[in-house]
């Protein structure tokens, strides 16, 4: 700490921060545009100049850049000097020179970092009296819209795309005042952080070109603490409605997930939620026609269902929230209480909540302060999308060491990057296939799965011989070669028959040990991407072993859907046991909780499953093939429409708010306690809020006791307020329903949060959980989150939402000791894995129109000398055989895939339901 | 290929070899070429720092900082490679003298960069020539490799065991990249914006190494100090201002040139006497001493007499800076001098910092429309405001050498403003536009 003195006042500062950041988080407005707190400061924008005083006999005093300077022991600042306010005020005036000042028609008007900045320095009057410089705008993709006029060139979006994100495809052209932001010509931007340009410009050159299609200004939209359904991972968002509609997605910053970042999935997939294809009525199907029916009724008609059923099969969703998985397992009970997936996938879910349990988390934060990384099978940009940003950073905590020693403060970004250059921390990525991760990899491999788990182990085992199930014998001689000899016992000798490229395994598996033990905090990361066991429990191993080594060592897994592990700790049992049920039974009903099976399980078992049921009720947001077959359809809430807890990849419980109140839509809890209350069911009618149904699951599952506490109940007030979820600048509410009814409705009740459809309620900053958009007084864009914070860029004040639901161990768990055997690649048979893509692998945000249109053609991939050997080219049609289901597409080359090895995109419809890993053939057809 | 001049009063260290013949290695040798570099390699590399210190060599590049001590700052142990850097970028407006030295002596470059880097313990050079300055790109090349061939650069230099190698890069047109850190930025393949200092070059430079920048002509100038001496250089010039320096004289001068002068020369006579006086028997209006970014001298500053040399230069107001002498007669409009002057600033502003992006084409613009007749008085105060509000105030120097003379111009020469107003035309109308503004000539 170090005691500076603003305009006389002593203060209380980190010493490691600049000036800018200090006065931040001592809530002072000094206003800034090239500095951002997630990248540092460059000094381009000379809008934080503060005047600095030598000592308290100085009175002179010299301007200097807030930003720029150190928050040293001592030092004597003034904000509010008049020269400093002068200068302030000038900088303004010269970005102005050239900036259209077209608020009125921009997006960015009313959350405007440039509108803040402008009325925070005072700058009123237009003297400059000439023409404006003006460019010509690109077209960047479904996603991202350009109005290069309104730059006032502070460099943000570059330094993010480039230097922060990794993407290549996006610079600045030009010099003087007319330097460009762009693509060196037209086309869809490539990066999947892309969107994020709409938050870090602080103007409207970088729009959400979804929310265009439906503007609305932020004062005129309601929010809801919300969280990403798209991924695993649980970033915080905020979801933006108005008259109804969803109009976009904010990021919602958290300190230990997504921070000020959110990759463009998350971003743009929600356009889900306005589909035609949204089911927004009870529907019956009677003799094959789907007709709308009154609610009542169609409540009515389950409960008959449900009654006249000898068993109800309850078939749950990894995309449901926790408690409307809950709500259907207590009315089904445990025995008959399944998940869409399949025995395979609900066993590795189980391993990687074992492994959880019992081994030191990383959060997403965690993962960019790592300073030594092993990626164990895992496609992080397509699997986990916001983890690959996290990464990324990773990689300069090394150099951030090396540059600490030459005195260069970590905030002073490009002094950094120059001294750093090209020098890069341990970044190890062993996958199946080429990732977007590789270009800051310091070794990639690639391999089959199995072989990936081997060299896991193999590195566990060099970092530790038990690991190999060996105790350490008297002489260290002897250990060593025990060591050596339990290495190539799981990794043999010479090169793997997939490859190694440049070295064997032994010295890569030694090499990566060597740069793990050598790190001050390791990570590991894996997850279900490549679907393997023994991938998963490689990568606890090599965390074991650096555990005993004595290294504060964590692992990240990555897991398919944002609410995977929620279900697997309600016990749901995989699909195949939902099939035997239903076949063994005859009068059954099945209930589908916002589940499309055909999308989980091999189309052949989903018809028998369908089939073999007497009735058939879904739940579920659009229209599917499930929801076809379904007699009875209810319209289930979307996350923007619903409350509830969904448990992320870390196993932190996070509570989701609702933004819309659609008519008959309803959560599934509501929906399944009202047909089951209807089956005669009484005692479900207790479950009158979200709390009354957390309370059950709590009581009823002590594993989970903490979900209450993930965001505060809805008694919660602030000094007796509701908090509102609209801006108190919301504006049109007395006139909006007029034409249909020229009294005010009264705003809906929210009898499941303490947030209130209303502009009215405490002003003051709720708790982290509660907080439905970020505004301060005079910070009207998402620089406000800067007055959320407990410090700048660090936690949300009174902590970051949600609850961990494992707590680290004490010590190091067991060695999972069946390494698994060298792959051995077959004759005309391919083994055929998952590829993932960031648009198109995911269920819901495929159903909106921009990742729709990012989404791959189907295709079946191999390498370029496998199709060789097949006589098979690129373009040709091909066919595999899987589950008694065959597939057919064009092939693709991909070069880095390993011998042996096909792979398919996953998620595109032509391979719903496919089960991966398999072995198939690879034929052409004509 | 530019014509070279002569007075008595020069003092030939830099330009010794000038018209000689010397871009011949073998001549170059006949003419005491390599002997520098030998002596160093005999010598300690404090004793070298010490040498180039104590002979009071100050940086030809306009800052004037004392190269001894510059080279001193390097540490001597470093995980990174050194580096030398020739920043033979010269771009700065009425400077042309770091091209006659390539054009006639590119092997003293060669020799004081590798000196340079037995002083700091550097393995390779970079001689970085301005992207304009293609055509002795070529000369700088075969120098390189005429002296690789004779085994002066390489592994084993003059049989010492010591490596050192130099690499040659073209500019791409940019003032900017004159700017020791946007150079490096360029010479790493990057865009020329500058770096913040602290971290300085010493300490990290290209690629992250220490290294050393200096400008051509005081690279010129080291061999010539190992083997005359410190003392002697320094007794050549004026105190604390070791030597000599060429002088670029231009704009209405009778004979303009580059010119070796001693430092600490007289201005008056530089103009009067070396450059021959104004032509046409006009009077003097003003100078501008050391190249476009330092401010004008009037003609009672000129007569007054000041020694040109950097701390004279700075008493009297103005800088030495890059040694560009431009001289303007009383037919010469100030107001489109200043135009002409911040056109070019405007033109290679990088872009970097908002108040010399934004503040060189506000003041292009007013002086566009000032010298026109669209002038109004405001204009004239917003001028001054606008280059106050970047003189020390933006990211690199760039922004002041854009607002020095700006300021100058309007507080010496208010008068000349003010006759512009109300929708007079230009005074100087009926001059010619090179005489107007001999910059541009
Ligand atoms: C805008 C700008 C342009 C410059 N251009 C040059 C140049 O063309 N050549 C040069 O030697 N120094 C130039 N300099 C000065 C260099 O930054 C640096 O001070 C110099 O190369 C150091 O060498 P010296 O100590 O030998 O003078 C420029 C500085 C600025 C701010
Ligand atoms: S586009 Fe936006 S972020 Fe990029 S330089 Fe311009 S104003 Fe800054
Ligand atoms: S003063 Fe600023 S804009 Fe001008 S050249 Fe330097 S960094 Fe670039
Ligand atoms: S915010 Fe400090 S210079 Fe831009």
């Amino acid at each position: 700490m170090a005691t500076i003195y603003v305009d006389g006042k002593p203060h209380q500062v980190d010493a490691q921060q600049n000036l800018l950041h200090a006065c931040l988080t001592l809530g002072f407005n000094l206003p800034y545009f090239c500095w951002h707190p997630a990248l540092g400061s460059v000094g381009a924008c000379r809008q934080c100049a503060v005047k600095q005083f030598r000592s308290p006999e100085d009175k002179h005093g010299r301007l200097v850049m807030a930003c720029m300077t150190p928050a040293s022991e001592g030092a004597q600042i003034s904000i509010a000097d008049p020269e400093a306010v002068a200068f302030r005020k000038g900088i303004i005036e010269g970005m102005m020179e050239n900036h259209p000042h077209d608020c009125p028609v921009c997006d960015e008007g009313g959350e405007c970092h440039l509108q803040d900045m402008t009325v925070m320095t005072g700058h009123d009057y237009r003297r400059y009296e000439f023409p404006k410089r003006t460019f010509r705008n690109q077209y960047l993709g479904p996603f991202v819209n350009h109005e290069m006029n309104r730059c006032i060139q502070c460099y943000r979006c570059v330094r993010f795309y480039r230097e922060y994100a990794g993407g290549q495809d996006f610079n600045v052209f030009g010099i003087r005042n007319l330097a460009y932001f762009g693509r060196h010509e037209d086309g869809v931007l490539e990066s999947e952080f892309a969107g994020n340009l709409d938050e870090v410009c602080p103007t409207g050159v970088f729009t959400d070109a979804t929310h265009k299609h439906h503007y609305t200004r932020k004062w005129d939209m309601q929010f809801a603490p919300s969280i990403c359904v798209h991924c695993g991972l649980g970033c915080n968002i905020s979801p933006g409605e108005r008259y109804g509609m969803l109009r976009r997605i904010v990021n919602r910053y958290h300190g230990d997930i997504n921070g000020y970042f959110l990759c463009d999935r998350g971003r743009y997939g929600y356009e889900f939620v306005n589909s035609e294809q949204r089911i927004r009525q009870p529907q019956i199907r009677s003799n094959g026609q789907i007709q709308p029916v009154p609610k009542q009724q169609a409540i009515e008609e389950g409960g008959r269902f449900i009654a006249s059923a000898t068993t109800v099969i309850g078939i749950g969703s990894s995309r449901a929230s926790l408690e409307s998985n809950f709500a259907l397992r207590m009315a089904v009970g445990a025995n008959h209480f399944f998940a869409g997936a399949s025995t395979q996938e609900l066993q590795l879910l189980h391993l990687t909540l074992e492994i959880l349990r019992t081994t030191p988390v990383a959060s997403l934060r965690d993962v960019e302060d790592s300073d030594a990384v092993l990626v164990l099978g895992e496609d992080v940009s397509n699997y986990a999308p916001r983890m690959a940003l996290s990464l990324r950073q990773s990689v300069r905590q090394q150099p951030f060491a090396m540059t600490d020693k030459l005195k260069i403060p970590r905030w002073l970004d490009h002094a950094v990057r120059e001294a750093a250059q090209e020098h890069k921390g341990p970044l190890f990525m062993a996958t199946v296939a080429a990732t977007r991760l590789d270009d800051v990899a310091t070794d990639t491999y690639r391999g089959a799965p199995d072989e990936i788990a081997r060299l896991g182990y193999a590195v566990a085992r060099t970092l530790d011989p038990e690991a190999a199930g060996l105790r350490a014998t008297t002489a260290s001689g002897s250990l060593a070669g025990q060591i050596v000899r339990a290495v190539r016992a799981v990794t043999g000798l010479g090169k793997p028959p997939s490859g190694a490229p440049d070295a064997d395994f032994e010295t890569m598996a030694q090499r990566i040990a060597q740069a793990l033990n050598g790190a001050e905090r390791p990570l590991v990361i894996s997850g279900l991407g490549c679907r393997s066991g023994p991938v998963l429990k490689a990568a606890a191993n090599v965390v074991r072993a650096l555990q005993r080594n004595g290294k504060p060592a964590r692992i990240a897994l990555a897991v398919p859907e944002c609410n995977s592990l929620g279900l697997a700790m309600l016990g749901a049992k995989p699909f195949e046991e939902a099939l035997a049920v239903a076949r063994e039974h005859s009068g059954t009903t099945a209930i589908m909780l916002e589940n499309d099976l055909y999308r989980q399980a091999p189309g052949s078992d989903v018809d028998v499953f369908l089939r073999s049921a007497n009735h058939l009720i879904a739940l579920d947001h659009l229209q599917n093939r499930t929801t076809a077959t379904a007699e009875l359809t209810f319209p289930a809430a979307t996350f923007a429409e619903s409350d509830g807890t969904l448990v992320n990849n870390e196993g932190r419980a996070q509570r989701f708010f609702q933004a819309l109140t659609p008519q008959e839509i309803q959560e599934s809890w509501r929906w399944l306690r009202d047909i089951f209350v209807a089956a005669g069911r009484r005692e479900f009618s207790a479950w009158k809020t979200l709390d009354d149904v957390i309370q059950s699951l709590v009581s009823e599952f002590p594993d989970l006791a903490q979900v209450a506490e993930a965001a505060p109940a809805a008694s919660f007030r602030m000094a007796g307020e509701k908090i509102p979820r609209q801006p108190h600048r919301y504006s049109g509410r007395t006139a909006m329903l007029a034409n249909i009814n020229v009294s005010e409705p009264k705003p809906p009740d929210d009898p499941d949060s303490s947030l209130s459809y209303s502009m009215e309620g405490n002003p003051d900053q709720p708790p982290a959980a509660l907080i439905p958009f970020a505004w301060a007084g005079g910070w009207n864009s998402y620089q406000a989150w800067n007055k959320f914070q407990e410090e700048i860029a660090g936690p949300l004040r009174g902590g970051n939402p949600g609850v961990r639901l494992f707590q680290p161990p004490a010590q190091a768990g067991e060695y999972f000791q069946d390494a698994p055997k060298r792959f051995q690649p077959r004759e005309g048979e391919w083994l055929v894995v998952p590829l993932y893509h960031v648009f198109g692998s995911e269920e819901l945000s495929i159903l909106s129109p921009g990742v729709k249109q990012l989404s791959p053609k189907p295709y079946i991939a191999m390498n370029d000398e496998h199709a060789k050997g097949a006589g098979l080219q690129a373009e040709d049609m091909v066919e595999l055989a899987i589950g008694g289901a065959s597939y057919r597409a064009a092939l693709q080359i991909r070069p880095d895939l390993p011998v042996g090895i096909a792979g398919v995109p996953v998620g595109v419809d032509l391979f719903a339901g496919i089960q991966l890993p398999a072995w198939s053939k690879i034929e052409r057809v004509s | 290929m530019a014509d070279l001049v002569s007075h008595p009063d020069e003092v030939k260290v830099v330009s010794k070899r000038f018209g000689q013949g010397a871009v011949n290695i073998d001549r170059y040798l006949e003419l005491d070429g390599y002997k520098a570099v030998q002596k160093a390699l005999t010598m300690q590399p404090d004793e070298i720092i010490n040498l180039v210190k104590n002979s009071g060599l100050r940086g030809r590049g306009g800052a004037g900082f004392n190269t001894g001590l510059k080279w001193s700052f390097v540490p001597k142990q470093s995980a990174k490679p050194k580096y030398i850097l020739c920043n033979g970028d010269e771009s700065e407006p009425g400077t042309c003298k770091d091209r006659l030295i390539f054009e006639h002596d590119p092997h003293a470059i060669i020799e004081g960069v590798m000196i340079a880097g037995l002083a700091v313990g550097a393995q390779t050079g970079y001689i970085y020539v301005r992207g304009e300055y293609r055509y002795l790109l070529e000369i700088v090349q075969k120098a390189i490799a005429d002296a690789y061939a004779k085994g002066f650069l390489g592994k084993n230099i003059f049989d010492s065991g010591k490596t050192f190698d130099i690499y040659w890069h073209g500019g791409a047109g940019a003032y900017e990249v004159g700017e020791e850190s946007a150079l490096m930025e360029s010479l790493e393949g990057k865009r020329g914006i500058p770096r913040i200092r602290p971290p300085f070059p010493a300490v990290v430079g290209l690629w992250g190494g220490p290294t050393v920048i200096n400008n051509a002509e005081t690279l010129a100038s080291v061999p010539h100090i190992l083997l005359g001496g410190a003392e002697w250089y320094a007794n050549l010039g004026s105190p604390k201002n070791g030597g000599t320096r060429l002088f670029c004289l231009s704009g209405n001068l009778n004979k303009p040139g580059v010119y070796e002068l001693p430092m600490g020369y007289s201005l008056k006579k530089m103009i009067y006497e070396v450059g021959g006086g104004i032509p046409n028997g006009r009077k003097l209006k003003g100078v501008v001493p050391g190249g476009s970014s330092v401010a004008i001298l009037t003609a009672d500053e000129v007569n007054a007499d000041v020694a040109m040399d950097f701390d004279a230069m700075l008493k009297a107001g103005s800088m030495l800076g890059s040694g560009g002498v431009v001289v303007l007669d009383d037919t010469a409009c100030i107001v489109n001098f200043a135009l002409r002057t911040i056109k070019f600033y405007k033109h290679e502003s990088c872009g970097w910092c908002i108040p010399c992006r934004e503040g060189t084409d506000w003041l292009q613009k007013t002086l566009i429309r000032f010298h026109s007749g669209g002038g109004v008085k405001k204009d004239i105060d917003n001028m001054y405001y606008l280059a106050e509000n970047m003189l020390g105030r933006t990211f690199c120097p760039l922004g002041d050498a854009a607002a020095m003379p700006v300021i100058a111009f309007v507080k010496k020469f208010r008068q000349e403003f003010e006759d512009h107003l109300d929708g007079k035309p230009c005074p100087f109308a009926k001059h010619s536009g090179a005489q107007q503004s001999p910059v541009m000539a």
